[in-house]
């Protein structure tokens, strides 16, 4: 029997079904001519830079540069055309497709009130320059991209990975990295706290948030069948009331038939 | 690391060097005032902080690549779980993503039920804020009453879609469900009473000497800083620079409402307390406003899109063509157009955004999410740098920072 077939660039979830004949429609992409202020952007952009791309989708405008050019892009955006903020920073995984990253600089100018987008591919391996002379916000914008995907960026104070552990194996961002981790991180916790040979004693990590054992006692409590932790589970009816003899000072007995239920709060 | 015997014990948080008044002392990630799983890595000069290092992602859930194995209608009440003091702020900033994705314009009374709960929200929010705030800072009371009120808010909100924490309120395309009847009044009661409430507040602390002393030129952000570092919402706004998304890029109806965004030029942490109980003013003017506003529209709360939305539950339990499409809408998922899209919403935080990249897929083909707290938290290394240890508490506190969004 052959193994049924399955896409190892791209291991998210996919539809299980398409219709063959559907096209899905297209954002439509404007001239950047039909906004002054962006038009006067680009045009002085184009005067320093080589623009691969550039249009306006939904607003904004989007600009597509070489990624050399990144640092000084943001820097005559930043002081010439007052886009004084970068607002995010990160990349799309077009591995699969292109080899390449997409690395997206989402930036707004409060003065002008307008957001654009600047857009540059690179491939896999590429190094990528720091603008966090430019941006301070790109410090921990760009670690996070590091850690989730990999890029490589030069220049940086202190590139390190910033969510995952430091001994993480692989970039969870990336499109062949699967939902539910892989092998390594299946075994990332067992190996770093006991060490590989408890692999088989302990057995995989419980992946599976919604699972409950009713015979484990340590992680799971039966209620109104409570034994102590760890025990062996009972079916014997356990009282819950509070019931110590001659009651503790100040503690009062909870009478839950004098308890009243308030019709309104305020 | 050091080697413990007798004479020197192994202490897990502090790193002593006899040679120097030098010292590393962890913080966090379970320190009470941390808010959630933050640490930092102070190094001290005597009292006083020479270099900060914030550590993260003690709560990481990895939320976009969630998002990008999840159909958009799934993601939603996962965004809960990212701001959880004020979670309908994300799943409206999400929806709202949306919906700009698809091209999708929501019936009017299903934007002002949204703007309700959106401010309601925010007050709740900015509650939740003075009180951990106040008791890092040492002021217990302040504590006890802000979460009475902040209770309410949750009653409310409990009232209209069942939760009191992780909402799921607003939908792609529009809101659930109507108000509940007799839930304006409740409103009313709240509304005019809160203001009430947010001058005890102020009596309590304005003018306090302990709470002047531990908040007044503490936690400078310079407006400098604050563009730099990529500051937003009462961060930015408490560094002089009024920019409420809100206000300049007006989404739902809040460019109907009357509010005024308010600016502290202190910069330091006092200056953004009167700013948050201000904010909180100016919330409960837009809910008067609102009131009106809602008993003026036509009952439709769910834009009619049968591409992306299901129709109403009543025209699906009768209508062929209804089940079908609704049936395909949940089995499969909404496939929007192609293309991209960032939507930034003023969270109670700052500004939420949300990028969208779709491939015509019913799964996003990326998902970023933009956590106003991360880039607050980011700013930490810089602020913290020179200021007494005592005031680290202080500045975290007030930097309104939660956890599930910063790591998400």
């Amino acid at each position: 029997m052959m193994r049924s077939y399955s896409d190892k660039h791209n291991v998210q979830k996919k539809s299980y079904y398409n219709d063959r004949y559907f096209v899905a429609p297209q954002i439509p992409k404007e001239a950047v001519e039909s906004d002054d202020v962006f038009a006067n952007d680009l045009s002085v952009l184009k005067t320093k830079f080589e623009i691969q791309e550039a249009y306006i989708q939904k607003g904004q405008l989007v600009v597509y540069i070489d990624p050399k050019d990144n640092v000084s892009v943001l820097q005559t955006l930043r002081d010439e055309l007052s886009y004084n903020f970068l607002s995010e920073h990160s990349a799309i995984d077009w591995l699969a497709k292109s080899g390449e990253f997409e690395i997206f600089y989402q930036m707004l100018s409060t003065s002008k009130r307008k957001r654009m987008r600047v857009k540059c591919f690179i491939k896999e391996k590429e190094v990528l320059k720091s603008v966090i002379g430019v941006y301070k916000s790109a410090d921990w914008a760009e670690r996070e991209m590091y850690d989730m995907f990999g890029v490589i960026i030069s220049g940086h104070p202190y590139m390190k990975r910033i969510l995952m552990p430091d001994d993480w194996y692989d970039h969870p961002l990336r499109k062949t990295y699967p939902l539910q981790g892989d092998e390594v991180a299946q075994w990332y916790e067992i190996d770093k706290i006991f060490g590989k040979e408890y692999r088989d004693i302990i057995g995989p990590e419980e992946r599976d948030s919604a699972r409950v054992d009713v015979n484990d006692t340590y992680r799971f409590a039966h209620l109104n069948h409570e034994v102590p932790f760890g025990a062996e589970p009972s079916q014997e009816k356990t009282v819950t009331d509070y019931q110590e003899e001659g009651g503790v000072f100040i503690v009062k007995k909870l009478k839950k038939e004098d308890a009243i239920t308030l019709k309104e709060r305020y | 690391m050091q080697k413990v015997n007798r004479l020197k014990p192994f202490f897990e948080n502090i790193a002593f060097e006899r040679e120097d008044n030098h010292m590393i002392v962890n913080f966090g990630p379970q320190h009470p005032s941390a808010h959630g799983q933050l640490r930092l890595i102070l190094e001290l000069d005597g009292e006083k902080v020479s270099k900060a290092t914030p550590d993260i992602g003690y709560l990481h859930r990895g939320m976009e690549k969630m998002a990008e194995n999840m159909i958009y209608n799934e993601f939603l009440p996962t965004t809960d779980r990212m701001d959880y003091i004020a979670a309908t702020a994300n799943n409206y900033g999400f929806a709202l993503s949306v919906e700009k994705l698809i091209g999708l314009e929501v019936p009017r009374r299903a934007k002002v039920i949204r703007m309700m709960l959106l401010e309601l929200n925010r007050i709740s929010s900015h509650l939740f804020w003075l009180a951990t705030h106040a008791l890092d800072v040492g002021a217990m009371t302040i504590f006890l009453y802000t979460f009475r009120e902040r209770e309410y808010t949750l009653d409310l909100i409990e009232d209209y879609c069942g939760a009191r924490l992780t909402h799921s309120s607003v939908r792609i395309g529009g809101v659930p469900l109507d108000l509940p009847k007799g839930w304006i009044d409740g409103l009313n009661k709240f509304i005019n009473h809160l203001p009430l409430d947010i001058a005890d507040y102020e009596g309590l602390l304005d003018q306090n000497r302990i709470w002047k002393m531990r908040l007044e030129d503490v936690g400078i952000v310079t407006p400098e800083q604050a563009q730099s570092w990529g500051c937003s919402g009462p961060m930015l706004r408490g560094s002089g620079i009024a920019w409420d998304i809100r206000k300049e890029e007006p989404y739902e109806l809040y460019d109907e409402v009357e509010f005024d965004v308010p600016v502290s030029t202190t910069c330091d942490s006092y200056g953004r307390y009167k700013l948050h109980m201000e904010e909180m003013r100016q919330s409960v003017r837009i809910l008067k406003q609102l009131i009106p506003m809602y008993e003026e529209t036509s009952p439709e709360i769910m834009a009619h899109a049968p591409q992306y939305i299901s129709a109403p539950k009543e025209q699906i339990m009768t209508q062929n063509y209804s089940l079908m499409q609704h049936f395909v809408l949940v089995t499969q998922g909404m496939r929007p157009p192609v293309g991209e899209v960032y939507v930034a919403t003023e969270s109670p935080k700052g500004e939420l955004g949300f990028y969208i990249n779709s491939q015509g897929d019913p799964y996003p083909y990326r998902l970023k999410l933009r956590a106003p707290s991360f880039f607050h938290t980011a700013l930490l290394q810089e602020i913290l740098v020179g200021e007494y240890l005592a005031d680290v508490v202080a500045i975290i506190g007030n930097a309104n920072i939660v956890f599930g969004e910063i790591d998400r």
